[in-house]
């Protein structure tokens, strides 16, 4: 499981998160909604290690990593997606994923048919069609599955998701749903930052709220979307009344 | 105390030259993004039209001064600025310092073509011979006059900055560049003014050096790699700090200068590399830059194919075989680095190709391999050849390790800082021994290279040392295939477009690094040796950083990451150039700005030219029936030619028409193939091709079939098309 306590990150004179505490348990979907710029990239880059905070802790099962290299944390089980798509241009989408898989084996010392883990999880995410096409070519929806594909490749026991499902059509984001609700009963801790409301209502079992830096509401679904500060501040008037 | 004072005078005037150089290099690159690596060049192409103004035509001094540093120098910065640098928006930070470097390489070659090198040219300093007596010790007109306008650059920079509107949008943009665009700043002004101020602070400079040292083209362009050092000083930012740096460097190199012992052979070359030492060590300490994201990079590479390469080796070997049976002794020496410098170029495909790192010291590397098969092949020993291998690898490791945390214009920087630093320092080192180890150079001069022996056979003619280069090309160019091809290549492709992405992963970043870094410097390295070996004895001066530059430039050029580019780099710098270079002056001429201009015309086509000609010759490669008509009738002409029917001319004219016959007729064959594909559209069940789906209902009938084709690719609700189809219905 992964845990972040009292993080906060300075930008300059900028404050861009203050004393931020969350916890993804393992086997749960935890969510984090926010309105744009509340800082939930800058979290998930602080939990990565893409940015370094000014105060605070960061665990992954009860290890701290707070201050280590991107990829030490990595090798504790985290992995993630990014939000600006990172995807490797000059390969194929097949290649994207057995890059992530052979770096993996290196580092796990898991020299198991590497390239059988590559096409299971090819299947798994569902881009056997475009398997051999460049990323380049294909659509963002499909570009944010390679990044899954990739996360997964790594065997995370910490899996954070930045914004998933934009660019995906509603049956694409339904299939996701599912697939990430079996990811988490495989006992991933699953961190989630996505825009889609019914997505995230649908299947986190703890939301937390970010705005300006700062949590604001942590709860069940249904609780959060009760609570009027986060009406107020992020899902508007317009979820209220139609609750 | 009179000799202190002295030497901080010459100190301060080296730190006032600087300081201007370097406050206006600073100024363009953080208000446009360009690290402009041809900045001295502007000085030194300022500082030769002074002298011609001046001496040469005789002007008065303020006219030759208004004429070049008023009109001149800013003009220069405005053109580069209008033609070049605005077309390179957008395009990755290596492409940019490549043209900026062909910049650098395109000035030096025209001015060595309107100035000829070695005509002594007098450069008198302002006010020569006149001084005055500044407490105990003299300063000279020239002296002061330098320290003085250093003192009325910075108050002129701050005024500028902080006292103008431009100057506060020109702050403004180094900040946040789209949020000043939204607020209205115009940025081909800011970018145009910060061009012309860079372009007249790189010619006053240029100006106020000149008549201290001799007026040479290359020297004087590379000076300024010691005002780069104060500009790292500043992180290329802060031109106060870049004024610190530069009165540190300055005074460094004046109290060397005065207190450096001038008879010890060891020290007495280091004072010329202190500054790029300081370079390198204030490289050092630049902060950790942030991980690259993914930048929107225009090029791509395709892996190469397995026929592709073999076809590509065979054709080297082949080359190298009619080569060497016909052509004489004279023309093998002299097109012998086709193949060896040819690896030498090879070596960046991997580093700057497939990892998107840059390293302009790849000669040196060559040098390493160089210096070790002259010590280490006596008498022909192959060890020679691995030795040189292995130490250029190792050389590069010990680079690599220090700056390897950074990348794009700071790791050319400390790549072009070592190449430099080699050069001026280590390889005029006599012998010397760090413990048991005895370590020999270039023997303060030259080394002589002996002939590699291997398989029983002695390598020990211009012909066969040019085969032997040519199977060792082939096989470097299989090798560097067979890593694109491996694991570890898809690694450092991957890391080209993201290294933040392959750091989540779990991949430390640091060994992928080093390790192409170390593999480019070992192929460097055997190309250094085998062009040693071809040179019978070498010098120090074949490997300097203005020699590399142009493989560098030439191999980005033909497409970094193509294995291609190697062969293309090599052919051309090394064969075509040099031989239609033979047929005159002008073509001389013309050819000495070739890797200059091509590496400008670099932004228009960031993928290069190998595969545009790829690209071209598809019809011949993929038609084996004229391809092996082409083959078959290529080696007749050459069977008549080894009986001695004709000579070279004839030879070579067959060969060319042969060829071109062979592609004509491949594009012929081609055109009627696809013609007939277009005319037979029925597939072969019998059914139409399905239409491109925006003509559906304009040369199609309009059928629910089609709606259903429709639907499905633009994913509409079924409800939507129930909806559709009740209307057509009616």
């Amino acid at each position: 499981m992964l845990e972040a306590r009292d993080v906060s990150v300075q930008f300059g004179g900028h404050q861009a998160l203050s004393r931020v505490s969350i916890a993804a348990p393992a086997g749960q979907i935890t969510g984090l909604i926010g309105p744009n710029g509340a800082g939930k990239t800058t979290l998930f880059n602080a939990i990565s290690g893409l940015v370094t905070p000014t105060s605070g802790t960061i665990t992954i099962d009860g290890r701290d990593v707070t201050g280590t290299s991107l990829h030490k944390r990595a090798r504790c089980g985290l992995a993630r997606t990014f939000q600006q798509l990172e995807l490797f241009t000059m390969l194929t989408v097949r290649e994207n994923i057995r890059v992530a898989a052979d770096i993996r084996s290196r580092w796990a010392r898991d020299h198991t048919d590497v390239g059988a883990l590559t096409e299971a999880v090819i299947d798994r995410v569902g881009l056997r069609e475009v398997a051999d096409e460049r990323t380049t070519s294909i659509p963002t929806g499909q570009g944010r599955l390679v990044e899954l594909g990739r996360a997964l490749a790594c065997k995370p026991r910490v899996l954070l998701l930045d914004e998933p499902a934009s660019g995906q059509d509603d049956r694409e984001t339904e299939r996701f749903g599912r697939l990430l609700v079996e990811i988490a009963d495989e006992g991933t801790a699953v961190l989630l930052v996505e825009h889609d409301m019914s997505l995230v209502m649908d299947v986190c079992h703890c939301v937390h709220v970010l705005d300006l830096g700062q949590i604001i509401a942590v709860g069940t679904p249904s609780e959060i979307q009760a609570n009027t500060v986060v009406l107020d501040a992020y899902l508007g008037t317009d979820a209220r009344s139609a609750s | 105390m009179d000799k202190f004072l002295i030497f901080t005078v010459v100190g301060l005037t080296l730190s006032a030259v600087y300081a201007i150089v370097a406050s206006g290099l600073v100024l363009t690159y953080a208000t446009t993004g360009i690290f402009n690596f041809a900045h001295g060049a502007i000085g030194m192409f300022v500082a030769f039209s002074y002298w011609q103004f001046r001496f040469a035509w005789g002007m008065p001094t303020p006219v030759a001064l208004v004429l070049a540093l008023g009109v001149l120098a800013p003009a220069i910065g405005l053109l580069i600025d209008r033609v070049i640098m605005r077309g390179l928006r957008g395009t990755s930070e290596a492409t940019r310092l490549v043209v900026s470097i062909s910049l650098l390489v395109g000035l030096i070659a025209v001015a060595n073509i309107v100035w000829e090198p070695g005509n002594s040219r007098p450069f008198r300093t302002f006010f020569e011979g006149k001084r005055i007596d500044v407490f105990v010790t003299t300063i000279t007109y020239h002296q002061g006059i330098t320290i003085l306008v250093a003192v009325i650059v910075a108050a002129g920079l701050r005024w500028l900055l902080h006292g103008t509107r431009i100057g506060v949008s020109m702050r403004a943009n180094v900040d946040d560049g789209t949020l000043t665009l939204l607020n209205g700043a115009r940025p081909n002004r800011i970018a145009g003014l910060s061009w012309a101020v860079g372009g007249f602070l790189a010619g006053v400079g240029g100006v106020l050096i000149a008549p201290t040292l001799s007026l040479e083209a290359g020297s004087l362009s590379l000076l300024i790699i010691n005002a780069y050092a104060a500009a790292i000083f500043g992180r290329l930012r802060s031109i106060p700090l870049t004024f610190v740096g530069a009165i540190v460097i300055g005074l460094t190199e004046g109290y060397l200068a005065g207190y450096l012992p001038g008879d010890n052979r060891y020290l007495a070359a280091f004072r010329p590399a202190a500054a790029v030492i300081i370079l390198f060590v204030a490289l050092l300490l630049v902060p950790n830059p942030r991980l690259r994201d993914r930048t929107h990079i225009r090029e791509y590479f395709p892996a190469p194919t397995h026929s592709g390469m073999a076809m590509m080796a065979g054709a080297v070997v082949v080359v190298a075989v009619v080569m060497v049976t016909t052509l004489d002794t004279v023309s093998l020496i002299s097109y012998g680095p086709v193949f060896s410098l040819g690896i030498v170029a090879l070596s960046l495909v991997p580093l700057v190709g497939f990892a998107g790192q840059i390293s302009l010291a790849q000669l040196s590397f060559g040098a390493v391999g160089a210096i070790a098969v002259a010590h280490h092949g006596v008498g022909g020993s192959p060890l020679g050849l691995v030795l040189a291998v292995v130490f250029a690898a190792l050389v590069g490791i010990v680079v690599a390790l220090p700056v390897m945390r950074l990348s794009g214009i700071y790791l050319a920087l400390a790549t072009a800082a070592f190449a430099v630093a080699l050069d001026r320092w280590m390889f005029n080192l006599p012998d010397f021994d760090i413990g048991p180890v005895h370590i020999s150079i270039f023997e303060v001069g030259s080394v002589s290279v002996d002939p590699v022996r291997l398989f029983g056979r002695d390598f020990d003619t211009p012909g066969s040392l040019m085969m032997l280069s040519a199977v060792a090309f082939a096989l470097v160019a299989l090798l560097v295939a067979a890593l694109r091809w491996s694991r570890f290549g898809r690694q450092l492709v991957a890391m080209r477009d993201s290294e933040a992405a392959c750091a989540t992963f779990g991949l430390n970043l640091l060994w992928p690094r080093i390790g192409v870094f170390a593999f480019s410097a070992g192929i460097a390295g055997l190309g250094g040796a085998l062009y040693a070996m071809q040179l019978g004895s070498v010098a120090p001066a074949r490997f300097g950083l203005l020699n590399g530059l142009p493989i560098f430039i030439v191999v980005v050029v033909g497409g970094a990451g193509l294995v291609g580019s190697g062969l293309f780099a090599g052919s051309m710098l090394f064969g075509v150039l040099p031989f239609t270079s033979g047929w005159g002056p002008v073509f001389a001429k013309i050819n000495s700005m070739f890797s200059g201009l091509a590496g400008i015309g670099l932004g228009r086509h960031p993928s290069g030219a190998v595969p545009v000609f790829s690209r071209a010759v598809s019809p011949l490669r993929n038609d084996p029936v004229v391809l092996a008509a082409m083959a078959v009738s290529m080696a007749a002409i050459y069977a008549l030619r080894i009986a001695g029917l004709y000579s070279n001319w004839p030879f070579a004219v067959l060969l060319a028409a042969a060829g071109a016959l062979a592609y004509l007729a491949a594009v012929r064959r081609s055109r009627a193939t696809t013609a007939e594909e277009d005319s037979g559209a029925d597939n072969e069940h019998g059914e139409r091709a399905p239409v491109e789906l925006e003509w559906v209902g304009i040369t199609e009938p309009w059928t629910p079939a089609q709606l259903a084709r429709i639907e499905q690719a633009l994913d509409l609700d079924s409800i939507k098309a129930e909806f559709v189809k009740a209307d057509l219905d009616a």
